[in-house]
């Protein structure tokens, strides 16, 4: 059972870790536009490539 | 003034560059953006303003419509930036930011945290009520004292923390010497605390601290929603008055004319009013000759004549010449002082309204308190211990949990008020859907109310289709109420290039070689109509001139509401500043028997007292600054979205779109919410009749008090929630 000791403030500090958070949320205004961020993920802000300056056809990207 | 360009003038009557601020080297200003509502918005808006030069940030909040922007160079770009964004399609007007956060704002955002902190303790303290409550028999003391321990540890700051909205509230009530729901809620927190401390650390009875967590934890939920629904519609009204808030043009020494917010015009500042603008604040007109539309002062529809030395108000529209003014007032002081003396004096006699919730509370909280010491003074008679006796006086008081009877009022007030807000009615405070289901009498303005409130073409069909089609080319690029009129009804359509304006004359355009011109009869020379209705008329170079005639006409949807409210009980009548012509013929097309005409602000109050001695409860209905002191006197109050900043200030509900058919609907829905609140009250009633006599014989254990309590908060929010459907 001694177990328990070890457990529960483990338990109780993930616990205040999330309340931490939520507060760190609230703070840094992330409740303000709740519709904009549930729209926002839908827009492609990836802009076309840009054209690669050497030849190299290794296949790899970098933006 | 030379031609205006249309998409500015389509898109705002305040110059954006009043609202400009400058911030570390660059300039900012916040901009209210129109039928902004999906991710092809937010991509066109902040796309279409990046682009423009110099822009370094765009920012759109679509909650709020509020689009922030910051851009280096000089602040008259705000005025292109205003003009791009009308052009893709968003008509925008500047916004002044309240200067430090709004008190709403801050209460949110605390109850948001405490929310989250009741949240916690009742997710958290549950880790240890289970197993005591599965384990007895098998668990030692000793592990269940742990157990009861760390409940403390965590319940009982997190009360201290989370309960004190509920505290403060109650503390204030007490203090004037009045009890509300809190009362109740703090009395059974703090006992149900108290009782569980003592418990842990002398006894090895129930705990309740698990009970305590949750109860807050529910009632939190409750009042954070409400708190957010109001703030809601208490900022989208305020976006309604700043869509009519304005800039007024400040004349220097030197004939130097710059645009500044109408809030910063000080008595004595020269001012250059526009044909076409709304007087910013009360003045004396001191160079010009012009005709002012009064109707949402006063209520006349017939515009009115000022010359130099005449005195004018805030909110009257300037229609045909541009004159000078000197600035008597402030602007919050313009707003009729008079006026807003007398919205204040009807919102004192309103605040004496008991809302349901608190007739409750004065009811139960005797009731209760009177139970919880008769048993204990019965167990005590039948030979029980002292101990015993207090203990069974508090689990009743616990058990009594006023979450539901605290939820019954509020859950559905939250759910009425958001589907109302859906169906564009904001709803000012949960007092007035009660106030509004009782009803029984709907007072009416007409200007702006019953009538649409600006001028309308009423001879279309005689003009034929080509002169219509040639005075809206012309009509497009004015700001005039009655080429507004024109181009209104037109729709969208082509602009006649290289237009002159002629200020307080008229619109003249060269179209396929011949020279047209749209104004009024003195600038074309003309002998004008004698029937009293205002006119322009459209001369094409080489045809009889054309008369186009104009008068308010009704609203299309006030002969079905006037109807409607009837069905409902509701019996109309109509209370008018206008001439008694006017309003005879307005209330005959709509059948309404009752009507009073040329009534100044305080007479309709005395016509809306008068109502009040009889025993009526008068819904009033009315937009102009002219009627804000009888909406606050009235026992409920609408007024419609084009209405001035005052009356939507003093009226319960304010509609968000076009007509008035929305008024029948607010009636509905907050009389189906009042059945709502009474059958929660019922079912409060029913479930304290169950849980009760367990608690005065006895019976009660953390268990049974945690599934009671939140299986009633339950029942009742689930009630709530069927109002949602029609």
């Amino acid at each position: 059972m001694t177990i328990i000791l070890l457990l529960i403030p483990a338990a109780l500090l993930l616990a205040l870790f999330g309340l931490g958070a939520f507060f760190w949320t609230v703070r840094s205004g992330q409740y303000e536009d709740m519709d904009g961020a549930a729209q926002r993920i839908l827009l492609d802000d990836d802009g076309p490539l840009p054209e690669r300056a050497d030849g190299d056809q290794d296949g790899k990207r970098s933006r | 003034m030379a031609a205006i360009d249309p998409a500015y003038s389509v898109s705002t009557d305040a110059d954006p560059t009043a609202f400009v601020r400058e911030r570390d080297g660059h300039r900012e200003i916040d901009l209210l953006v129109k039928g902004v509502h999906c991710a092809g918005c937010i991509a066109r808006v902040e796309g279409g303003m990046t682009e423009m030069p110099g822009v370094r940030n765009a920012r759109l909040n679509l909650s709020t419509g509020r689009l922030a922007l910051s851009w280096d160079g000089d602040k008259s770009k705000a005025r292109d930036f205003v003009r791009r964004l009308a052009e893709i399609g968003y008509p925008a007007t500047p916004y002044a930011p309240e200067e430090s956060r709004s008190a709403q704002d801050v209460e949110e955002k605390r109850l948001l945290k405490c929310m989250a902190v009741a949240g916690f303790a009742t997710a958290n303290v549950m880790l240890f009520s289970i197993p005591v409550w599965f384990g007895q028999g098998e668990m030692d003391a000793g592990t269940t004292g742990l157990m009861h321990w760390l409940s403390a540890l965590i319940v009982l700051p997190s009360v201290a923390y989370a309960g004190r909205p509920f505290f403060e509230s109650a503390w204030r009530a007490l203090r004037a010497r009045q009890v509300n729901m809190d009362v109740p809620i703090t009395l059974g927190v703090t006992l149900a605390c108290a009782l569980s401390i003592c418990e842990t650390v002398w006894g090895s009875g129930h705990v309740y601290f698990d009970a305590a967590a949750m109860l807050l934890f529910f009632l939190l939920i409750g009042r954070f929603l409400d708190t957010r629904l109001r703030a809601r519609a208490g900022a989208a009204a305020r976006r309604l008055a700043s869509m009519q808030a304005a800039t007024a043009n400040r004349m220097d020494a030197n004939g130097h004319v710059e645009a500044i917010p109408a809030r910063d015009v000080k008595p004595g500042d020269r001012l250059l009013i526009a044909a076409g603008e709304k007087v910013p604040v009360d003045a004396i007109v001191f160079e010009g000759d012009t005709t002012l539309d009064t109707a949402l002062v006063t209520g006349e529809t017939l515009p009115r004549a000022a010359a130099a030395g005449e005195k004018i108000f805030s909110g009257m529209v300037n229609l045909t010449a541009p004159v000078i003014a000197i600035a008597e007032a402030r602007r919050e002081d313009s707003l009729l002082a008079e006026i807003t003396r007398l919205v204040e004096a009807g919102e004192q006699g309103r605040s004496r309204y008991v809302r349901l919730a608190d007739r409750a509370a004065k009811l139960y909280v005797p009731m209760v308190h009177t139970l919880a010491a008769s048993s204990a003074i019965g167990w005590l008679v039948f030979g029980a211990e002292i101990y015993t006796a207090i203990i069974i006086a508090v689990s009743v008081l616990i058990i009594t949990c006023p979450c539901a009877l605290a939820l019954a009022v509020p859950a559905v007030q939250v759910v009425a008020t958001g589907r109302l807000y859906r169906s564009g009615v904001l709803v000012k405070s949960g007092d007035a859907l009660e106030r509004m289901s009782e009803a029984d009498l709907a007072v009416f303005d007409k200007t702006g109310t019953l009538t649409v409130g600006k001028p309308q073409l009423i001879n279309r069909d005689t003009l034929g289709h080509e002169n219509f089609e040639l005075a809206a080319m012309l009509a497009r690029t004015s700001r005039h109420p009655l080429s507004r009129a024109v181009a209104d009804l037109a729709g969208m359509g082509d602009v006649t290039p290289k237009v002159r304006e002629t200020p307080g004359g008229g619109l003249e355009a060269v179209v396929n070689g011949k020279s047209v011109r749209f104004g009024s009869a003195a600038w074309l020379g003309l002998e004008g109509g004698t029937d009293g209705v205002s006119e322009a008329w459209l001369m094409v170079e080489g045809q009889d001139p054309v008369r186009f005639a104009f008068a308010d006409t009704l609203r299309p949807d006030a002969a079905e509401t006037v109807s409607r409210l009837r069905v409902l009980g509701l019996e109309p009548v109509l209370l008018s500043g206008d001439r008694e012509g006017a309003v005879r013929e307005v209330a005959e097309a709509l059948g309404i028997a009752h009507w009073r005409a040329g009534l100044k602000p305080q007479e309709k109050i005395a016509e809306i007292e008068g109502f009040k001695t009889r025993g009526r409860r008068a819904l009033m209905v009315g937009d102009g600054i002219n009627d804000a002191p009888a909406l606050a006197s009235a026992h409920v109050s609408v007024s419609p979205a084009a209405a001035a900043d005052i009356s939507q200030a003093a009226a319960d509900f304010v509609l968000q779109g076009e007509g008035l058919s929305a008024i029948a609907e607010a009636i509905l829905v907050s009389r189906a919410a009042r059945r709502r609140v009474l059958e929660n009250f019922g079912l409060t009633i029913l479930y304290n009749c169950i849980a009760v006599p367990l608690a005065v014989f006895g019976f009660v254990t953390p268990l049974v008090a945690a599934i009671a309590m939140s299986g009633s908060s339950m029942v009742v929010t689930l009630n709530a929630l069927r109002l949602t459907r029609s």
